[in-house]
């Protein structure tokens, strides 16, 4: 069944961090919980459970890419144009060393660079976001199925949300959330 | 440390925004200024690519100026910019908040100053193309990658891609609140694109924190490197006060010497032009400088080596450049001037916690760092090539030209007002980074004090 999102809206990271944990007991799965919040709250502030990626390894793969692709631009140089420098070997590694080891760093960056847009899901474009999170607000969103909406919303506004929005608008103090 | 003050979120991005959504009057006038300054110095570049070189100051056998001066002058500026900001987030400084977007600004534009050098020097800039990049397949000729020559763009080529990534990945919070915060609706378009819709998930804040330490990890080799590759140029050549092994550390730490210093003037003027009282604070100033303490005295000694390995040798040719860089031309004068400015008085002037916590004291005492730092420049690059050898039949001293002083000038406009218009279009301070700094400061009651401390995971 295809689930909709909703988002709370909490003035107060304790009231965020009861949110989630009011979610998490009422049976949603924390990958259907995401925070918003236009300051970096330290891990672990709202409830939210660690989390997991693999940053790490896109530099140690750009690095090795980039030295790849360092060597067979620099072997394929020398090869091409042969010239004898003072009896040394046509392809010296120690020569070009530095292109090289240029070539292995700019693969790491690029490849963090990529990492860091990967593992943090953007481009994202998908959510649910209001515009008041910059202003301090903390938002909770979470994703449910159409059945399970209902109780998601009394979950969010329990904690204390000053707003509950759907894709649709502002859904609190309706009677029924939109689409339930 | 201290902190500066815990703002709410809405006064810190008034007032790191202001400059962004409001204009002042005096930024058209500045504005104008620059990009006359820096108009005149495309005019001369402009003029040079149709009559040729005939305009710089060049004379044989001094074929390397003003122009190459000026590129190892910018190469190190842009040094300490990302030296300043990657340790500070490495060491997770607190103080490092304010500091880091100022040092990255300079080091982008400052860094494509430079480039513009090697280019201009050329006199056919299309041409370096294939000189430094493989694509002549159909004459076959090939770059030598043995070369210096094509080592240095791979360098900068790599350090300049990285600094603005790395600029970029630390701006992604800031777009998205420029975003929310932007009325114009062509700005908020911008922004949005921008900021790859970065909303601010757990995620999404813990993969900033790592990839800030991560690829400041990366950048900080990069950054050594290059100037080390940048001092190859002279160094591997056989010209007597080049051909040093000293060389490369010692372009380094006088990069992060005159660099740093960079930093502290770009700062203090941001201070005073974006008002930013409350965030830049004598603290910030005052840690610079204790930095800068350290680093200049090592440069040095640096400098000391590369004077003694010239005369310890005996060598003619090393001794004969060393008398020119102290007793030939206008080397009296200048020699004394590149000492005193970017040692003799600003050091101990740092010695002395009221210069160091001095906004207009450090200013003063920064810009004459730089001024040394350009003439020590001139100093290695010149005198070197100017020194009569045996075989030299055709000699004449090198005076730089008007048009060498205009493209010098003009680069400084072009750095200025380049983060000028940073400023205009981007936070001239991590937002993000400031918010969460107030986030986190609170006070520890320590006896009868409370001392300002931050909270840390």
């Amino acid at each position: 069944m295809a689930k909709r999102e909703l988002l709370g809206l909490y003035g107060e990271a304790n009231e965020a961090g009861d949110a989630v944990e009011g979610l998490r007991e009422a049976g949603f799965p924390d990958t259907d919980v995401e925070i918003l919040s236009s300051t970096p709250y330290p891990e672990g502030a709202f409830g939210e459970p660690k989390v997991q990626h693999r940053l790490y390894t896109f530099p140690f793969a750009g690095a090795a890419i980039g030295m790849a692709a360092g060597i067979f631009w620099l072997v394929s140089a020398q090869m091409s144009l042969p010239l004898i420098t003072g009896g040394k070997p046509i392809v010296a590694i120690p020569a070009v060393f530095q292109i090289l080891y240029e070539g292995t760093m700019i693969g790491a960056v690029l490849f963090t660079v990529l990492g860091v847009i990967f593992e943090s899901r953007l481009p994202d474009g998908i959510g649910l976001y209001d515009k008041r999170i910059v202003d301090g607000y903390i938002g909770v969103t979470i994703r449910a199925s159409e059945d399970d909406l209902l109780r998601a919303r009394e979950t969010l506004q329990r904690a204390g949300a000053v707003d509950i929005i759907n894709n649709e608008g502002s859904i609190m103090g309706a009677g029924t959330p939109q689409g339930a | 440390m201290q902190e500066p003050p815990a703002y709410d979120v809405k006064t810190i991005d008034r007032r790191l925004f202001d400059f962004m959504l409001h204009t002042p009057k005096w930024f058209f006038t500045t504005s104008a200024g620059l990009l006359t300054i820096f108009g005149a110095g495309f005019v001369v570049f402009v003029t040079m690519l149709y009559f040729g070189l005939q305009f710089m100051g060049y004379s044989h056998p001094v074929y390397w100026g003003f122009l190459i001066v000026n590129f190892v002058f910018w190469i190190g500026i842009s040094h300490a910019g990302v030296f300043v900001s990657a340790v500070l987030r490495l060491t997770q400084a607190e103080f490092r908040r304010p500091v880091t977007r100022a040092a990255e600004v300079v080091t982008i534009f400052s860094l494509q100053a430079a480039v513009l050098f090697p280019l201009i020097h050329s006199g056919r800039p299309w041409r370096t193309a294939y000189w430094a990049f493989p694509y002549d397949f159909i004459r076959g000729m090939w770059p030598n990658p043995r070369s210096p020559l094509v080592w240095d763009p791979s360098a900068i080529f790599t350090y300049l891609t990285s600094t603005i990534l790395f600029v970029y990945v630390a701006l992604l919070p800031d777009l998205a609140l420029a975003r929310d915060r932007a009325e114009d609706p062509v700005r908020r378009w911008i922004f949005t694109v921008l900021a790859l819709g970065f909303r601010g998930t757990s995620r999404q804040w813990r993969i900033q924190a790592i990839a800030g330490i991560l690829l400041s990890a990366i950048i900080l080799p990069i950054f050594v490197s290059v100037h080390s590759i940048v001092s190859w140029d002279f160094a591997v050549t056989s010209v007597p006060g080049w051909h040093n092994t000293v060389f490369a550390p010692y372009f380094v730490i006088g990069a992060v010497h005159s660099g740093v210093s960079a930093v502290v003037t770009a700062m203090i003027v941001m201070k005073w032009a974006f008002k930013l009282d409350g965030y830049i604070t004598a603290d910030h100033i005052d840690a610079l400088a204790r930095v800068l303490i350290a680093v200049a005295t090592g440069w040095l000694f640096l400098l000391f080596l590369d004077f003694s390995f010239g005369l310890y040798g005996e060598e003619s040719a090393e001794v004969d450049t060393w008398m020119q860089r102290i007793y030939g031309g206008a080397w009296p004068i200048l020699a004394p001037i590149f000492i005193i400015t970017s040692y003799i008085i600003p050091v101990p002037l740092w010695l002395i916690k009221s210069v160091r916590r001095s906004f207009g004291w450090m200013f003063a005492t920064t810009i004459l760092v730089n001024i040394g730092m350009w003439l020590e420049r001139y100093m290695l690059v010149i005198p070197a090539l100017e020194r009569k050898s045996s075989l030299t039949f055709t000699y004449s001293e090198y005076i730089p030209s008007i048009s060498e002083g205009i493209l010098c000038l003009a680069s400084f406009a072009f750095v200025i007002v380049g983060v000028l218009a940073f400023c205009k279009v981007l936070p001239v301070m991590p937002a993000a980074d400031i918010r969460e700094g107030a986030l986190l400061s609170t006070e520890l009651k320590i006896g009868r004090r409370s001392v300002p401390a931050t909270l840390r995971e």
